[in-house]
């Protein structure tokens, strides 16, 4: 336990990095740290299917985020103390901690989930799918409509970027 | 940084690492879609794995080299290709009853051919999965290089 309460602070500790950091560079490869940790964390706690994902992820997103910040300039400006900002967003903060901490003891607790038609799985995805990863076998059979949607959105996401980032069918500015 | 505008590519130090590692990333990614029913990955993983060695190729060699190999109209083509191919699958259910059936025989526990219609789904969603990411990767490049000559 006590190593994931080490990752967890690194990770805290890399947000805040990332929000803080005025070199936008910099700023990216803090966001990478909170991913890779994560991706250390679902390792350790015995995920290597969604552990592989995250790195992967991960690995593209920061790849994406350098490509398109490297020649940026850093459009950060101090704006000066706001007194009236600082104590709203506190207030926010400690609100969303005081909501976290009672919905997460609405919850079972940490290492006992509830085992209801997580049993079903468990005992009878080899003989139902004939897959030896239990996870490909509820991904892609008996929760199969839920990748449908995870693609869908992915699709959708992809066909977004595409027509934003185009370079066809923009109009040029004015006498450029 | 050399090749920031990913057409001339960077040092030959990288070209020469990535010209012997870009192969075993690209059958590490296929490893991992086809074991997906078999060992941890799967069609998302192993879909990411292999733009990722394609974007390996695009940052280190230039963009000519990567079209060289995939054309920019494919990647996009094969985006809707891969959720064709899923939404194929899943329609082909109805053969055993219905949407998503697992329609083909279970074959043996263990065995490269097995799980039904598990590894065919992960083909498909490793085609959509990986031409996806790699059309955002290409539109966020050229997006900012068509800014730099803008400017």
């Amino acid at each position: 336990m006590i190593e994931l309460y080490i990752l967890m602070a690194l990770m805290i500790v890399g947000a805040l990095a990332a929000v803080e950091m005025r070199n936008l560079l910099s700023a990216v490869i803090a966001v990478g740290v909170v991913g890779l940790g994560l991706s250390i964390i679902f390792l350790l706690l015995k995920a290597p299917d969604i552990a592989l994902t995250q790195l992967v992820v991960e690995i593209v997103a920061v790849i994406i985020l350098i490509r398109a910040t490297l020649t940026l300039k850093d459009s950060g400006e101090w704006l000066g103390s706001r007194p009236l900002g600082s104590l709203l967003g506190a207030l926010f903060a400690a609100l969303t901690v005081w909501v976290g901490i009672v919905a997460f003891k609405s919850l079972p607790a940490f290492g006992e989930p509830l085992m209801l038609v997580s049993r079903r799985y468990l005992e009878n995805s080899a003989t139902d799918t004939g897959a030896a990863n239990i996870v490909a076998a509820i991904i892609l059979d008996y929760r199969a409509y839920d990748t449908l949607g995870e693609a869908t959105v992915l699709f959708t996401a992809v066909v977004g970027v595409l027509t934003v980032m185009r370079r066809k069918g923009v109009k040029e500015h004015g006498g450029k | 940084m050399a090749g920031n505008d990913g057409e001339a590519g960077m040092t030959l130090v990288v070209k020469t690492v990535t010209r012997l590692t870009v192969g075993l990333i690209f059958l590490y990614g296929v490893y991992i879609v086809l074991n997906g029913h078999l060992s941890p990955g799967g069609g998302f993983a192993g879909g990411v794995i292999i733009a990722l060695s394609f974007m390996n190729l695009f940052l280190a060699f230039g963009g000519k080299r990567a079209f060289e190999i995939i054309k920019k109209d494919a990647v996009t083509a094969l985006e809707s290709v891969g959720a064709v191919l899923f939404l194929g699958i899943a329609l082909l259910g109805f053969a055993d009853g219905g949407f998503f059936n697992n329609f083909l025989p279970q074959g043996r526990l263990f065995s490269l051919i097995s799980g039904g219609a598990i590894p065919l789904s992960n083909i498909a969603i490793c085609i959509k999965v990986g031409a996806g990411l790699f059309g955002v990767f290409l539109a966020l490049v050229s997006f900012r290089g068509s800014e730099r000559e803008g400017k």
